[in-house]
């Protein structure tokens, strides 16, 4: 038996390339989002419900003294796309762990796949959720008629940052869905992800936050950060601080949840 | 040592396992210390109930799972310390078919190609070559969601076989299938390994599967393997068969019983009838149609009871196997193990 397994040693067992793996993946992903409808729809669709009437019932808000501009609708649009970073860590975590639990990651622990391929991957289908919710979101918005104040250019980067934004958010669901390995565990983080997201700048700037321990909290909350970075591309203009610290907060959320994800599948891809 | 075409010896293709144990949290062993040994191109059985170990075996021979203590070379690798290279070796349909809803079949063969490094052309001819061979041609680009039981587990088997594996692990791939579905993997699994010189690994709960597929079968009770050889083998150790018969006419009852005690022990049977262990085996039931009918005894029903898997089960462990003749899986002994002939003229 020595001998055949120096014999068999013919057989090449190095791994393929993460360049033939991650486009597969990432297609699987964006396919597995594209197809589920029921996913899509919703996490599109309650970011714009919960705007129209953040619009409505908080516009008196424009009024107090210090408030950056008349349109509430334009200063509610920027949590629109950070509600969709909720969906992103939802729909992300939900679906690692339905590959948990289906028996998915022991199909692909018997491949040669790489784990960045598959990190990677999994993210594919969150970024495209994030670009078509980023692309509504500012469409809806001017059709309803806000504005972006820093043009055609400020749109694009608007979308940039609302993906980098999807992306930290999704890295955060591929963590908990790598470490609680349940859909449903991943589905109970919803209303406590939702207090998180309350607890920021969201319905009012930092400045005009009455409450001092609100003001705190919000002020060393990451999402803070996200939010006015979104905001200043349609309130301000072009503000290099707050977009740094924008996609500062996003890119820092990204690297943590990606190290916990890689930790995690590490475990859980663990074969002899 | 023969070569067979990969530039591998055909004698690498085997499974040996030495002393193999899985303990878990608790001290609990799911494998005691088991030895097997798989012959290149042949279909190994494990057969056994719920919780018996199996699974965790083809975890540890497939590298999911490392061993606690105890060596397993599969393909001629180690499966410890040359995990990569078993892998690469072996296909494996595990217990749950693990597919995407929504993915189609040409979808997850093209994900599966390129995790394996395949080309893309050559993701899409093995891929549509086995779509073809499972039978799911027509159904390639519907989404997976859609499909019936039968259809994932031959989905899945052909996805196990797309990087031309050399050693074939499928645990219980029947379970939950049709008689159909079944009789198509059975089919399928026969002809790779006699065929295409597959070596296959299947573990199952189902007594007639093991006794129809497999060439060498081991049967694992509690961590530990109870009984190994062939069926054949493993039947003629725990008995003789026996034959069991009616007489058309009551009063020639006690005639029946003397011819059949010609043939044989006579053990309890019918009150109608007599049953006898033969002496020599079942070539016998024609010799004793024709001892019937020189002694002009008209039958009403005669049957062959062989030795099943189930007595083998029994005889090891003291029980009968779990899920015998449940799920469309008729016990041995009623099923082609026996034959009955009812109104036969003698």
């Amino acid at each position: 038996m020595e001998a055949a397994a120096i014999d068999a040693g013919v057989i090449s067992s190095s791994r393929p390339s993460i360049w033939i793996q991650a486009p597969e993946l990432a297609r699987r992903s964006i396919m597995r989002t594209v197809r589920q409808p029921a996913a899509i729809i919703p996490a599109t669709v309650f970011p714009l419900i919960l705007l129209a009437i953040n619009s409505v019932g908080l516009k008196s808000a424009t009024s107090l003294p210090g408030f950056p501009t008349t349109s509430y609708l334009t200063f509610a649009l920027s949590f629109a796309f950070i509600q969709a970073g909720v969906f992103a860590v939802i729909g992300t975590g939900q679906n690692l762990a339905e590959d948990n639990q289906g028996g998915f990651f022991n199909r692909l622990q018997l491949t040669p796949v790489h784990p960045a391929a598959l990190v990677a991957g999994q993210l594919a289908g969150t970024l495209t959720l994030g670009l078509f919710q980023a692309a509504t979101y500012i469409s809806v918005g001017l059709i309803a008629g806000a504005h972006i104040e820093a043009g055609f250019g400020g749109a694009v980067v608007l979308i940039a940052l609302a993906i980098a934004i999807s992306l930290a958010f999704g890295s955060v669901g591929l963590a908990v869905g790598m470490r609680s390995g349940t859909p449903e565990s991943v589905q109970s983080l919803f209303p406590l992800i939702f207090v998180f997201l309350f607890m920021s700048s969201m319905s009012l700037p930092r400045n005009l936050i009455q409450t001092d321990w609100f003001r705190e909290v919000a002020t060393y909350n990451p999402v803070s950060y996200m939010i006015e970075g979104l905001r200043s591309l349609l309130i301000t203009g072009w503000d290099g601080e707050a977009l740094a610290l924008g996609f500062g907060c996003a890119l820092g959320v990204l690297v943590i949840g990606l190290t916990v994800a890689s930790l995690s599948l590490k475990e859980r891809m663990v074969r002899t | 040592m023969p070569d067979n075409g990969n530039g591998v010896q055909s004698d690498a293709n085997g499974i040996e396992v030495n002393g193999l144990v899985r303990e878990y949290k608790g001290g609990v062993r799911a494998v005691d210390g088991i030895d097997l040994e798989v012959r290149p191109g042949e279909i190994y059985g494990f057969l056994g109930p719920n919780g018996a170990g199996k699974s965790t075996t083809v975890h540890m021979l497939t590298t999911l799972l490392p061993p606690t203590a105890g060596t397993a070379r599969v393909a001629g690798f180690d499966v410890v310390k040359q995990g990569a290279n078993v892998r690469d070796a072996i296909g494996a349909a595990l217990q749950e078919a693990a597919l995407d809803p929504n993915l189609t079949a040409r979808d997850h063969m093209r994900l599966q190609g390129a995790l394996h490094g395949m080309s893309k052309a050559d993701r899409t001819r093995r891929g549509d070559e086995l779509i073809e061979r499972v039978g799911l041609a027509d159904a390639a680009e519907r989404k997976v969601g859609g499909y019936s039981g039968g259809m994932k587990r031959r989905l899945d088997l052909a996805l196990a076989l797309l990087h031309e594996p050399r050693v074939l692990f499928l645990d219980e791939p029947t379970t939950g299938l049709d008689i159909q579905s079944r009789t198509a993997l059975w089919d399928e699994v026969a002809h790779l390994s006699r065929d295409e010189g597959m070596t296959v690994f299947l573990t199952t709960q189902y007594l007639e599967e093991a006794d129809q597929l497999a060439d060498h079968l081991g049967i694992i009770d509690h961590g530990k393997l109870v009984a190994e050889g062939t069926p054949q083998a493993l039947k003629a150790e725990v008995g003789r068969p026996t034959v069991a018969a009616i007489p058309h006419e009551a009063s020639d009852r006690e005639r029946l019983a003397g011819v059949l005690g010609r043939f044989g022990e006579l053990v309890p049977g019918t009150p109608s009838g007599a049953a006898a262990r033969l002496s020599d085996g079942p070539q016998e039931l024609a010799d004793i149609v024709r001892a019937f009918d020189a002694e002009g005894i008209r039958i009403a029903n005669i049957e062959l009871h062989a030795a099943s898997l189930n007595d083998v089960f029994l005889a090891k462990t003291g029980r009968s196997l779990e899920g015998a003749g449940t799920g469309g899986h008729p016990e041995p002994g009623t099923g082609e193990h026996e034959l009955a002939l009812e109104g036969s003229p003698a």
